[in-house]
């Protein structure tokens, strides 16, 4: 059976050019990066090139750049950094709708003493700028904010609001793992301090990620150690992922127009036809200010693990934000953010898409997943 | 991914007897849309009381599909006297299991069964049994001893996974522990949270009160009031509407909004109003 993979929010496939430029470091160049002679030099000047790649992606500068092991870790990295660069301050500040990278270290913090505030969204899964605005105070030692979500693709005014941010003089970071790759990201045209990058979701390996760190930021390291990463990162480099990471970045940034081109009429032809097709269907979030990639719908008076189950048997792969596929018994935190009824949380089927996703899949999953529907609301007791 | 059995996969993807039986001799209904499952259950009884035909309607999860085809595959051709005896965990094993945090899907099978014979003989739909502990989920005191002490629950977690309660806000959390240590007799040593809510858990409760309980009584006068923040146990609102310029909003600010938040959510919290 083909495999149809449309969760890259989830992960992506390593690009095959990204594997071929790791392979030779995970083989004969096994050097350390920070040893005297050139066997080791030499896998430092391709470290460094690779931080050069990632870096020109988001116009920053190279020196800006940290690598660490994932998305989680820099923005774990990031808030520590910030709230120890201001022991005395004890207020801190981000969405309701972030990913728990952010959200349960937040609220591990809220534990430890730190009072939080968390950002609300409307209907649309639009921030309320106002409330976060009005929230700021002499005591506000971080505002973290996501660029995109994971769950509806929704993007929020990150160069807007880090501008407002700064003039409070008060830590901004964003955790722009969903963005990054999916949309241009220019952090020199805005106030951003510190911006956290996965690896596996621009078709990297899992096991990498970056932190963009603004030149002058405050910081203090998250992992103590050695000097690598300029004092700001300790432990010996990941050589093949930071190359293979390099690699992905320019990918991504050659890949911007299929983007735009390939992947969002692809995620549009997907909502327009799933929406006319099937009777009761709705989109979460706004259409407008959103990721080219993603789309999460909701199927009502169906349950959202038994669509996933059933589309699993034909190889189509994608994610619900029902209760039941997380274990927990409310659906997810963002759908109830956003205000989205149970009845239709329950059953919310998220796609995002990928630039290696052809014309033929979507055809495959419009024709596949109306029966499903229909299939699993015959069964339903609310279905008339 | 769950780790489902080829039994549940085979039940949910094929899954016997799907439907409403026209003039049932007995039918049950258990779960609602917000809950996340539903099940209707529909029985045909013949003379000698045994089960003839019987057919389900779910709304839920694979498994929650699973377990209402399992259950009506047990149960055609018994009597309703031995129908009567099937427990959740004969639901689960019929399966081959369910992962532990789906079992709350065969404690659905096994109560509509139960709504079902008791609809059969007639008896009059049971009130709500005992005394609601989980707001969340509906579910009651009684319900949650029997779940209890028919699958020998140790944790707070093990409740939630039979019978949900325990799942949403969490604030029954106490509650829950006192039930258990009643039913086994002997109070628990590990009790995992006995100084009460976390600030994030008061201030989901806080909103969740603000939501159902106070804003709907408000808006009968016009009023409004919307959650600002939260810090040191003050809860902290600003007032909409009528309310933000009647000279009495200080009064309903106290005597009616904290009282229903200490009552509601915790008796230490006070309110205060911000003006923007």
């Amino acid at each position: 059976m083909k495999t149809i993979y449309v969760d890259n929010n989830a992960t992506t496939r390593v690009a095959p050019e990204v594997r071929e430029v790791m392979l030779p470091y995970l083989g004969e160049f096994y050097g350390n990066p920070s040893s005297m002679h050139s066997f080791g030099g030499n896998v430092a000047h391709k470290i460094e090139e690779a931080r050069t790649k990632l870096a020109s992606l988001i116009n920053a500068s190279p020196d800006e750049i940290v690598f660490t092991s994932c998305g989680t870790e820099s923005d774990s990295t990031a808030i520590h950094a910030a709230i120890s660069s201001v022991p005395d301050k004890k207020h801190i500040i981000t969405s309701r709708v972030e990913h728990p990278a952010v959200k349960n270290l937040f609220e591990y913090l809220s534990k430890k003493g730190y009072r939080v505030t968390f950002v609300p969204v409307n209907r649309k899964g639009i921030l309320d700028l106002d409330y976060l605005y009005n929230n700021l105070t002499d005591d506000t030692a971080i505002v973290s904010i996501m660029w995109a979500n994971n769950e509806t693709g929704m993007i929020f005014p990150i160069e807007e609001i880090s501008e407002a941010i700064k003039k409070k003089g008060i830590v901004f970071h964003t955790d722009a793992v969903q963005a990054v790759g999916k949309m241009p990201i220019d952090v020199g045209n805005s106030e951003i301090d510190m911006l956290s990058i996965s690896g596996h979701k621009i078709h990297a390996p899992k096991g990498i990620g970056a932190l963009y760190v603004r030149k002058g930021t405050r910081f203090s390291p998250f992992l103590i150690g050695g000097h690598q990463e300029s004092g700001r990162r300790g432990g010996t480099e990941n050589v093949a992922y930071i190359i293979g990471l390099g690699k992905a970045s320019e990918l991504a940034a050659n890949h911007m127009d299929e983007m735009t081109n390939h992947v969002g009429k692809l995620r549009d032809k997907l909502e327009d036809e799933l929406l006319k097709r099937i009777p009761n269907a709705m989109i979460n979030g706004d259409r407008e200010n959103r990721l080219l990639n993603t789309t999460s719908i909701s199927f009502e008076y169906v349950e959202g693990e038994s669509i996933l189950l059933m589309m699993n048997e034909l190889g189509i792969c994608a994610s619900s934000g029902s209760a039941c596929t997380s274990g927990s018994l409310e659906p997810s935190h963002v759908l109830r953010a956003m205000g989205v009824p149970f009845t239709a949380a329950h059953g919310s089927i998220r796609f995002s898409l990928g630039i290696y996703n052809t014309e033929e899949e979507i055809d495959f999953i419009i024709e596949k997943l109306p029966p499903i529907i229909e299939n699993l609301r015959n069964m339903s007791p609310f279905w008339k | 991914m769950w780790e489902y059995t080829e039994k549940v996969k085979d039940h949910f993807l094929n899954p016997r007897n799907v439907g409403v039986i026209e003039n049932a001799d007995g039918v049950g209904e258990v779960g609602s849309l917000a809950c996340g499952d539903a099940l209707k259950l529909t029985l045909k009884v013949d003379g000698d009381k045994r089960i003839s035909d019987a057919k389900f309607q779910t709304f839920g999860c694979a498994s929650a599909i699973a377990s209402s085809s399992a259950l009506t595959e047990m149960i055609k051709g018994i009597t309703i006297d031995e129908a009567e005896k099937i427990t959740n965990n004969d639901i689960a094993e019929y399966l081959g299991g369910l992962p532990k945090e789906k079992m709350h899907c065969s404690v659905m099978g096994r109560d509509a069964l139960e709504k079902a014979i008791a609809n059969y003989r007639g008896e009059p739909e049971k009130e709500v049994d005992g005394e609601i502990v989980c707001e969340c989920f509906g579910v009651t005191d009684h319900e949650i001893q029997r779940a209890i002490k028919e699958n020998n629950l140790k944790t707070i977690e093990d409740v939630t996974d039979y019978v949900k309660a325990g799942g949403g806000c969490e604030s029954c959390h106490d509650k829950i522990q006192e039930i258990i240590e009643s039913v086994s007799g002997t109070p628990a040593t590990d009790r995992p949270r006995p100084s009460g809510m976390t600030n994030i858990q008061k201030i989901r409760l806080i909103e969740e009160t603000l939501e159902r309980e106070i804003k709907p009584e408000l808006k009968k006068d016009g009023g409004g009031i919307e959650f600002v923040d939260f810090a040191d146990n003050t809860v902290f609102v600003e007032l909409r509407g009528t309310c933000s310029t009647c000279s009495a909003s200080q009064v309903t600010l106290k005597h009616y909004v904290e009282t229903r938040i200490k009552e509601l959510v915790s008796p230490e919290l006070v309110v205060e109003e911000v003006k923007q």
